[in-house]
């Protein structure tokens, strides 16, 4: 069981940033997502691309945005539990919440502040004729680790950058690669597609385009696909493995089964106060919320995350007094016991 | 005094709604849905109209000679599901007098 003040469920730019303002109150943060990495959208679909309307950054991109916000909250030493979904809450008779993942992760919190988003990313299932039932038995969607492929034959399909990298990847552990794409062009870094022209003339990659995947065979796990190339008969091949591979899109998933007023695909929360849910001691803060007047932006998420752990404070140090107190005034202490303080002035007196 | 120009729009349902879209506000047609609320927030317009999702694909049913796709555009659709010839993405069609009449129809949702 994982034990935190302020359990956030995604860890974007919103979820990133509570972690500061709690840190200042001396509160804990653990933050869970269901992508590998930090950052949220940020990181996970446009990292290389400018925002221009965080305030005081004319120009920052979104994947060094990301990276700014784990500096600034750093010292206040988030844990993370990253690759997993939040699946369950379940309230406890002392007041807090048992938050367990897709993988059986049990998180404890006093607050739970939802920070998710547009949900959480889930793979993009192509509409294949018992796809789903070959998951785990040969088709997966997510590529966790590749030393599962040493040595099989492997057929991926997709044409962006995840495509393209990991058939680079596997070429080397598979003992087969085959790509299929639905156009001989292929959208990713510029060198991923060399790599791959390269891999391609040594014959250690096979591509077949334009083409898409039509069929899928097996008994009890997947032996072969069933590739149809435009104008021509389809054409069946043996594999180990199919993975189609294109690109995540956001879900609301599970978080919509907690009993939350849910409006326009958002968390319904009071703007007036605290950006609470209609459960006392949930939060819901960012892109994922509504309320009148609502704007889905990084700047109007960092305001709420701000607010939210005001009223986090209150709950759990019930009756204690609050003054704002100004980090150039303070300085900040963080839980790694380090410091950063406004130098003091230098008084000298002048002969 | 600029116009507004007429489209209709099919929703997921497959009920055709005509609206009237400005052409001053330099709106795109995935634009146009969500001022409309023609498909639940959420489910269209997710990567906020970067042509880095295709949530907003639709299916254009008038002639009209809309502008070319570029390769962000061709890129994203060749990756995305329920595809036909006249799919466009939304985001990447602006909302111009030229337009009037335009009748589009939205693509499933993934």
């Amino acid at each position: 069981m994982i034990n935190t003040d302020i359990l956030i469920i995604g860890a974007g730019p919103t979820g990133l940033f509570t972690v500061f303002e709690a840190g200042l109150l001396k509160l804990k943060c653990h933050l869970i997502d269901a992508l590998p990495q930090p950052g949220g959208q940020c990181s996970e679909i446009y990292p290389k691309k400018p925002i221009y309307d965080i305030p005081a950054y004319p120009e920052i991109l979104a994947g060094d945005l990301t990276n700014k916000l784990l500096e600034q909250s750093k010292q206040f030493e988030p844990g993370f539990t990253l690759g997993e979904r939040a699946q369950t809450i379940e309230k406890q008779l002392d007041g807090s919440f048992v938050v367990t993942t897709n993988k059986g992760t049990k998180h404890k919190a006093p607050i739970v502040a939802i920070a998710g988003g547009l949900g959480s990313f889930e793979p993009r299932k192509p509409a294949i004729d018992r796809l789903q039932s070959f998951e785990d038995k040969g088709v997966a969607y997510i590529i966790k680790d590749p030393e599962v492929y040493r040595d099989q034959k492997v057929v991926i399909a997709g044409g962006g950058d995840s495509a393209l990298d990991w058939a680079i990847f596997l070429s080397e552990v598979a003992s087969e690669v085959i790509l299929i794409h639905r156009r001989n062009e292929f959208r990713g870094a510029l060198d991923s597609v060399d790599k791959v022209q390269e891999l391609k003339d040594k014959g250690l990659i096979k591509l077949i385009t334009p083409a898409e995947v039509t069929a899928v065979f097996g008994d009890s796990k997947l032996e072969a696909i069933e590739v149809t190339k435009l104008g021509e008969p389809p054409l069946r091949i043996k594999t180990d493995n199919f993975i189609p591979l294109f690109g995540l899109s956001p879900k609301l998933g599970p978080i919509a089964d907690w009993g939350l007023e849910i409006e326009k695909n958002a968390i319904k929360v009071n703007n007036a106060l605290d950006y609470q849910t209609n459960i006392p001691g949930v939060f819901a803060i960012g892109d994922v919320n509504n309320y009148p007047g609502k704007l889905k932006l990084i700047l109007c998420g960092f305001h709420e995350a701000t607010l939210m752990c005001q009223a986090a404070y209150k709950i759990i140090n019930p009756g204690k007094r609050y003054v704002l107190k100004y980090t150039t005034v303070s300085g900040i202490d963080g839980f790694d016991g380090t410091r950063k303080e406004a130098p003091k002035a230098v008084v000298k007196s002048i002969d | 005094m600029t116009q507004d120009i007429h489209i209709q729009i099919i929703d997921r349902d497959g009920t055709p709604h005509n609206v009237q879209a400005p052409t001053d506000m330099a709106l795109n047609l995935m634009e146009v849905v969500r001022l409309f609320e023609l498909a639940p927030e959420g489910t269209i317009g997710i990567c906020g109209g970067m042509a880095m999702c295709a949530s907003c694909q639709c299916y254009v049913q008038s002639n009209h000679k809309l502008t070319e796709k570029l390769d962000d555009e061709h890129a994203m659709l060749s990756e995305a599901f329920n595809v036909k010839p006249t799919s466009r993405l939304g985001c990447q069609i602006q909302i111009s007098p030229e337009l009037e009449g335009l009748k589009i129809e939205l693509a499933p949702e993934d």
